[in-house]
């Protein structure tokens, strides 16, 4: 177990470092010299120069990434083009939002995910089945995006129920959970169908092993059986869980941006139309450790759980 | 399963040359309306797209400041118009060719670039593999959400960078596919005899592996196509895409956002064609799937 825990974060650490380069040449990837973008227009030749070396731009790209990486490591994000703020602030506040509604709508969708795909698989071919594969078809194909609107439209607009945008300005648990309704169930949709289809599939292979027929056939209760069935499953479950809460910490940019909901994606967003690419970079860079180390998790939790994995 | 459990008995008595594999597949198509269905949208939404010179009633990029965000059912604007006064059904005919260019190449991409790639590392193995599938890890680092729009935030707005940076999302997806199904397929004794019979190794990648690694690779990457149309659609709708005035389902669902308080029926309609064709797709990818009896 401890070896197999200390090989994957072996392997964890030229992965981080290869999204690090990755990071790194998004500089280089975007169009224009990133210096002159942000010099003011009258600039001469001699002074753009001479912030080209102060910033270190003049020195080879390796060079140049290890001494950013260097910074990178402890802690120094940079400064923002736009407010010239240190971006390790800017990313922090705005991981703490996203944070917030990866959870709640993680949970949202692991609680009813996993009732509904349990569910379905005890009653294969029922309505409950048909229903649950309904949903999980309409979750993994709606755009989601498109979902926050049409949620807007019916709360906000039509309704007046809740607000449509940013998180609450006043104090109070109440304004904050009115705020992050929407997007929750918006974000909520996609690891949804993804939860529900792998938790029917999953219990349904257990279902289909032979100890299962024998527990039945020895008489067990059908409650008893359920219980065995779910331990069995628990690895795959517990799997697609890890993995969907990671997708949903990057993949809520375009919910943010519906509901001008003030996390990364936002961040991001913002990042992306003021050409700011310290903070296109800041973002990225932590949302990518995030995503790394939060399956490094998942991994070694499924070792816990279900002890053969190591062994292979 | 045996397929002949399948087979209603008057009907398995009429069988007498057993069905070879594709027969079999397209004997459970047929079976199968779900899928049928799934397609016969598809091949609409194909047409549609492709005649849409020919099928819309307006120029997609003319408006009228008088005619502006005009309910659906409005006389002569059967859809309604856009908050341009452009007519909806014309926008949504034209649109429909940038969503599905978008969404099916960088699929396709993937399917030549990535096949190559997996098949490789996992026939030759050793270092090749290693080099191979750790490039490939990298990329899994980041959602593929928030890879396409890191990569096309960077490239900058339009269609050309649209396609690169959903490519560089799926090409990794299908290399992993590819890579485990020719290190399953490569194992197998019919391989070890191949060899031992003194094939070489392009007769035998030809002949006897690709012919058993490209049904997973398919339906694979069928499966992807939905999630490619709904990125793009996305990638667009955060003016990351197709630039303005084109018309295309994404950037439209965002140009219309903001009229959503004048009328709330018409800015989701381009949302319902991304849906649609979204899922149609995966319909037809899982029936794809179940009739060739690929386990994903």
């Amino acid at each position: 177990m401890w070896t197999y825990a200390g090989r994957r974060l072996l392997l964890a650490i030229p992965t981080l470092l290869g999204a690090s380069i990755i990071v790194f040449a998004m500089v280089h990837l975007a169009p224009g010299d990133p210096i002159a973008a942000v010099m003011p227009a009258e600039s001469s030749q001699a002074e753009i120069e001479a912030t080209k070396r102060a910033y270190g731009f003049d020195k080879p790209l390796p060079v140049q990434y290890l001494v950013w990486l260097g910074r990178v490591a402890q802690g120094d994000l940079g400064r923002s083009i736009a407010t010239r703020r240190a971006v390790i602030l800017d990313v922090r506040d705005a991981l703490a939002n996203s944070l917030v509604l990866a959870l709640s709508s993680s949970l949202l969708a692991f609680a009813l995910g996993v009732a509904l795909g349990l569910l379905a698989a005890f009653r294969q071919g029922r309505a409950l089945d048909k229903l649950a594969s309904a949903i999980a078809v309409v979750g993994v194909s709606v755009p989601h995006y498109w979902a926050g609107i049409i949620l807007i439209i019916i709360f906000s607009v039509q309704l007046n129920w809740l607000p449509a945008m940013g998180a609450a300005d006043d104090p109070g648990v109440l304004p904050y959970l009115r705020h992050i309704t929407l997007p929750t169930v918006a974000l909520a949709l996609i690891p949804l169908g993804v939860i529900t289809r792998v938790v029917r599939s999953a219990a349904l292979d257990i279902l289909n092993q032979e100890f299962v027929l024998a527990l039945r056939a020895k008489g067990l209760a059908a409650r008893r059986v359920f219980a065995h069935v779910v331990k069995n499953a628990a690895p795959q479950i517990l799997t697609v869980l890890g993995l969907q809460f990671g997708f949903q910490l990057g993949g809520s940019v375009l919910v943010e941006a519906v509901f001008s909901w003030p996390g990364t994606g936002y961040l991001l967003n913002l990042a992306i139309f003021q050409r700011d690419i310290p903070v296109l970079q800041g973002v990225i860079l932590v949302l990518a450790t995030f995503f790394v180390l939060l399956n490094l998790a998942v991994d070694l939790l499924q070792t816990v759980v279900d002890p053969r994995i190591a062994r292979h | 399963m045996a397929i002949t459990t399948a087979l209603p008995e008057e009907l398995a008595a009429r069988v007498t040359v057993p069905m070879s594999y594709w027969q079999t597949v397209a004997w459970r198509l047929a079976r199968d309306p779900a899928t049928l269905i799934a397609g016969a949208v598809l091949v609409l939404i194909v047409l549609s797209a492709v005649l849409a010179p020919w099928l819309a009633p307006y120029d997609p990029n003319a408006g009228s400041i008088r005619l502006r965000l005009a309910p659906v059912g409005a006389p002569a604007h059967l859809l309604g118009t856009d908050e341009q006064g452009r007519d909806m059904l014309s926008r949504l005919l034209w649109g429909g060719r940038m969503t599905l260019v978008a969404g099916l190449t960088p699929v396709l991409v993937a399917l030549a670039l990535g096949t190559v790639l997996g098949v490789l590392a996992g026939y030759v193995g050793g270092l090749t593999n290693t080099l191979v599938m750790r490039t490939m890890d990298v990329f899994y680092a980041f959602p593929a959400v928030l890879l396409a729009i890191a990569i096309s935030g960077a490239l900058g707005p339009g269609l050309p960078n649209t396609l690169l940076s959903l490519s560089i999302v799926f090409v990794p997806r299908v290399v992993r596919v590819a890579e485990s199904a020719t290190v399953q397929v490569k194992g197998l004794e019919y391989i070890a005899a191949a060899r031992a019979s003194g094939s070489g190794v392009l007769p035998i990648m030809r002949h006897h592996l690709l012919a058993n690694v490209l049904g997973p690779i398919l339906v694979f990457a069928s499966t992807q196509v939905s999630l490619c149309i709904i990125l793009a659609a996305g990638l667009s709708f955060l003016g990351l895409g197709v630039t303005p005035p084109a018309a295309e389902w994404g950037l439209m669902l965002n140009t219309l956002r903001q009229s959503i308080y004048v009328n709330a029926i018409v800015p989701a309609l381009p949302g319902v064609a991304i849906f649609v064709t979204s899922m149609a797709f995966n319909l037809l990818s899982d029936g794809l799937r179940d009739a060739m009896e690929i386990r994903a």
